[in-house]
Order: C-alpha cells, then structure tokens, then sequence
C-alpha cells in the first residue's frame, strides 16, 4: 500500500469539498454521481494506478484511465488536481468561461489527464478498447481502466463494446460500472431496467466482480483483486456498488440531486460534513 | 480543350485499398479496422501482409470508430472502412466527441458514396455525408476521382495529422489522372484552363466534367475545370482566381446540392466574390435501385446536365 486507508479517506474528504464547492461555484454540474465515485476514484489514482507524473497523450509504458459517463467530472477533476495533474487553484475554473474544467471533460482545452472527450453516453468502453489494442501491439503490458454509468449502459455501443472485448481476449482492461441504481429520470429499474448485469456480462464472456464502492478499504481491495485475474484471456467487469451523493447526507439515496448544485445553505450543511484535510483550493 | 483519355477503367475504392497497402508498407503505425466489409472496402492486400495490424469489428460502426479513436492513444493511425452511409450518418455522435472534439489522428474511409452504389437504393447511397462531415470542426474532406487520386489521397492522409474523411466510390470509371502524382490535401488540381466558365467538380463528376467540357468546346464554349478532391479545407485562392477571370460557375457533385461542395463554393463567392452560379448535384431527393448509369442520368448528374448548367450560368452573367 501507497498510503494506508486512512490516509486515502482523507484524500476522499477533501475532494468530496472540492466537489460540492465547485458545482456550488457555477451553480451547475453533477454532485450526485461524482460524490457516490469519489472512493474508486481516490483508490484508483492514488493505489491502483501506474501513471507518470508527466502527462502525456500516448500513454506509453503506463495505465490508463477512460471515464466514459463524463459528467461527473468534478470528481475526476479534483482527483486529477490532487494527484499532481495540474494545480488545485484551477479547479476554480470549473464551468465557467475560458476553462480547461468544461463541463464534461475534454481533450480540446488541453487539460492534462484526459485522453478522450466523453459526455455524450456510451462511448468510453469501445476507445478505452482501442486503447487496449493499441497498447497489445505495442508490448506494453501496462492496464488501462474505465469507468461507466449503470444508466450509462442503456446506450448500444457498450455492448457491441462488451461483444467485442472478450472475443478479442482483451485482458488487461477493467472495467467498473458505477452501479447506484439511478438516473436522471429516476430509479433505473423504473427507467429501463438493467436486469442482472452480472448475467448480461458473464453472458458476454467477461469476469465479473462485486465491490462496494463506498468502503475505501474494499474497493482498493476490489481493484487490486481485478489486477490479479488479468492476463487470462478475459476482460474484468468491476460491478461496483455505491450511492449517489455518498458522504453528503442530505444528497444520498436519491436521484433528485443527479445534476443539481447546492445552494449556500446547503453547501455549509455539506462542508460541516466534510472534513477539510488536504486544504480548500 | 486539353485532351485527357484512358485505357483502363477501374474503382476508386480499388485505389482506396492499393493506397492503404502501400501506407502499411511505408509506416508500421498505421493500422485498419472494417466493419465486415472487407471485399467491398478492397482492404484484402493489406489483412495479407498486415493481419496483426488489422481489426475486423463486425456489423458495429460505432464501436469501430470509437475503437479508431482509442487506438491513436500510443501512436497508431487507423483507417476504418465501410460504406459511406455507416461512416457517417450511422455514427455521427461517435465521430464527433470521440474523433473531431477530441483530435485524434482517425482516418475515416468512405466507400459506395452516392447514387453510384446503384442497385441497392436508397438506404445505402447517402448523399448528405459531405455535409455532415464538412460541418465538424477540423474534418479534412476529401472525395477523390478516379483510382491513381484516390491511391495518392490515401498515402497523403497517412502522412496528415488529424482526423480525415475519404469518400469514395463502387463503380469503375476512367483512369485519367497521373499514377505518380503526388496529392496535396486542400489543393485544386487544374484540369483545363479556360474563359468562358468555371466547372468545380469533386468525385465521379471530374470524369464527367471533361465530357462536358469537350461538348461545350463543340459550341464554341472555352471551359475552365478545376478538380476540388479536398472539399474542406477549400483552396479558396484557386477558385476565386478563376471565377474573378470566367465570371460564372458551375459546381459538380454526387451529393445532395444541400450541404456540398457547391454551398462551400457558393459561400466563398457571396462573401469574396458575388457571381451567378448553378448547381449540378442532386435536389433534397433520396436516391433508388438502378444501375449507376441510370441513376446519374435520372437525377441529372450527367455531362449534358453540366452542359445545360453551363449555357444557364453565361446567360445569367451580366
């Protein structure tokens, strides 16, 4: 371990402030689904993955991250800012004119972290795979990582993505899907029902796996477990459980607060939640 | 008239196919995926000697090209083929977020454009496709002539950085230009030089374009004809040298007159350099089964239908 769970919490706290200081800041954006992903991403970024400190668009010789539900970007921003990818004063920017934080992120601006635009649903699996070709052709044994929306998977391309990958025994991409059982019209059982996606993928050929994504401790576990089942021929599925708007009590539960931002009386209400660990940017 | 003849006719996504083989040959990092149509793609040359370079996707545009745009992440440069319509129309949203916004070095390849595709009709032969394409901010666009063009478009774009769409067509036809010709993205290529009218034609029109030429020789009409195969970025210089000499243009398109080379055109002029001009392309139609001959000849895309544009656009010179 990099650091020890504690220590990982902490870094969670902060950019859980970050997050609803930042949708508070624009009066937009997305708390829900950016709060409910803020222990994988921490995990992710500061246990799991193998990246340089020097950001560079090819990727060579490390892992690679793809988050293809890309509004909840304040999640990855804040993450990115904290993992040494740009300073955490530009989280500041967020949304607003001239930024490098766009709403959804964005290569254009020249952001360093993201490799692919995302936003509009249902594509990071099939570029993340193309990565992961790219990657076989190169010898380079490096993983490349997603993240996807549950609601997310009712768009088609994540399963002519999921067709393909373990026919072509991709093996070193992981897949999570953020599994929170909403959406923006609410409860995705009500909206279009997922039915088992452990069955809809294991049909497919993946190797599934379950953690709780709220439970620092289990998900770095979860994605070093993951890590472990590569390179045997099949593609890992991480289903991970977690709810929207995780540490902020008031948003939990629930989709009403998908894409909403919180006023000034709810933004303390959140912050005195929110322990401030690593300093406010 | 300068004279242009042929002893061969051939397809020009043949030329697509040769081109990508020797782009293989010449670069280690370009790579090919094909949504299972390699045959028609005419991409077996290079699945030959590259097998571990290509990708076969199956009936999925849209993974392919967001797998096209993935696999640019550490340096290769993929080309994708299949037919025009699910190059574009089919994976528009894909094509847009994850290859134009994002920037990455994706070479869209484009085959049966057009009415051409012939007896299959409508659902195939899109004719919106320059449109969509030329739209997205920084697509290069580039619908090639004849074989040797489309050979040399497909090593240039190889050479380009940045996302590319190719079109391309099904049916054989003449072989006019030179094989060593050496294609420079957004350059027109003069094919005569005249006075009396300026013929833009992109495509399948090109071949048409010197029949009508000819033709208007008959009747006294001194034609100039340029071939724009880069639709987008438009050699602007070239065409407003030649109307602000002819006065008059006529612009030639397998495409739907909404959208195309000649609204680029048309564009050019009304802000630089106002002048009558006339449409040869088709109009805000869907296309039918038929053969490609008879399909050019019932939407008028035929050189008597440029013939007429021509005699329509010097009688409205003032």
């Amino acid at each position: 371990m990099k650091h020890t769970i504690k220590e990982l919490e902490d870094i969670a706290s902060q950019i859980r402030r970050d997050i609803v200081r930042m949708v508070h800041g624009c009066q937009s954006g997305h708390p829900g689904g950016s709060l409910g992903c803020t222990d994988f991403f921490t995990a992710l970024y500061f246990e799991v993955l193998n990246h340089k400190k020097e950001f560079t668009m090819d990727g060579i010789g490390e892992d690679l991250f793809f988050l293809s539900n890309g509004h909840i970007s304040p999640v990855w921003y804040s993450t990115l800012a904290h993992a040494g990818y740009f300073d955490k004063s530009e989280l500041a920017t967020f949304r607003k004119l001239d930024s490098r934080l766009q709403g959804h992120p964005t290569t254009h601006e020249h952001l360093p972290g993201v490799r692919v635009a995302s936003g509009s649903l249902g594509q990071g699996m099939s570029v993340a795979i193309g990565a992961a070709l790219t990657k076989r052709l190169n010898g380079d044994n490096s993983y490349v990582f997603t993240l996807h929306g549950d609601g997310e998977l009712q768009e088609g391309q994540n399963w002519e993505a999921a067709m393909f990958a373990p026919f072509h025994k991709l093996d070193h991409l992981i897949c999570t899907v953020d599994y929170n059982g909403q959406q923006i019209d609410g409860p995705t059982d009500k909206v279009l029902s997922l039915d088992s996606l452990q069955a809809k993928f294991e049909a497919f050929g993946w190797h599934v796996i379950n953690t709780d994504g709220n439970d620092m401790q289990a998900i770095v576990e979860g994605l070093h477990y993951a890590k472990t089942l590569t390179g045997k021929g099949k593609p890992i599925l991480n289903l991970m459980s977690t709810q929207m708007g995780a540490g902020v009590d008031y948003m939990m539960g629930s989709h009403k607060w998908h894409g909403t931002a919180p006023n000034d009386e709810q933004l303390a209400a959140a912050l005195a939640q929110l322990p401030e660990t690593l300093g406010d940017y | 008239m300068k004279k242009y003849t042929y002893t061969e006719k051939k397809d020009t996504r043949s030329g697509f196919g040769a081109g990508l083989h020797e782009a293989g040959k010449k670069n280690e990092n370009v790579v090919a995926l094909c949504a299972d149509l390699v045959g028609s793609l005419k991409m077996d040359a290079f699945i030959k000697d590259f097998p571990e370079r290509f990708t076969q996707v199956g009936i999925a545009e849209a993974n392919m090209i967001g797998i096209a745009a993935g696999m640019t992440i550490g340096g290769k440069i993929p080309f994708t083929g299949t037919f025009a319509n699910f190059s574009t129309g089919r994976v528009y949203d894909q094509i847009r977020q994850s290859v134009a916004y994002s920037n990455k070095n994706v070479k869209i390849c484009a085959s049966h454009a057009g009415l051409t595709l012939g007896e299959d009709g409508a659902t195939h032969q899109i004719l919106e496709d320059i449109g969509l394409m030329k739209m997205l901010p920084g697509m290069v666009v580039i619908n090639p002539c004849d074989y040797n063009q489309t050979k040399a478009a497909t090593l240039a774009i190889a050479e380009y950085e940045g996302p590319v769409y190719l079109r391309f067509g099904r049916p054989v036809i003449p072989v006019f230009t030179d094989p060593d010709q050496k294609f420079e993205i957004g350059k027109a290529w003069m094919v005569n030089e005249g006075t009396d009218v300026t013929i833009i034609a992109t495509g399948h029109m090109v071949w048409k374009a010197i029949e009508a030429g000819e033709k208007l020789a008959e009747l006294g009409i001194d034609a100039e004809i340029i071939n724009i195969h880069t639709i987008k970025p438009l050699d602007e210089e070239a065409i407003l040298k030649s109307v602000k000499k002819t006065g008059c243009v006529v612009t030639c398109e397998e495409h739907n007159k909404f959208g195309g080379l000649g609204e680029s055109v048309a564009r050019l002029l009304t802000t630089e350099l106002p002048s009558p001009q006339e449409f040869v392309a088709t109009n805000d139609t869907f296309g039918e089964s038929g053969t490609p001959d008879q399909l050019m000849a019932k939407y008028g895309l035929d050189a008597v239908n440029i013939v007429e544009a021509v005699q329509k656009v010097i009688s409205r010179k003032k």
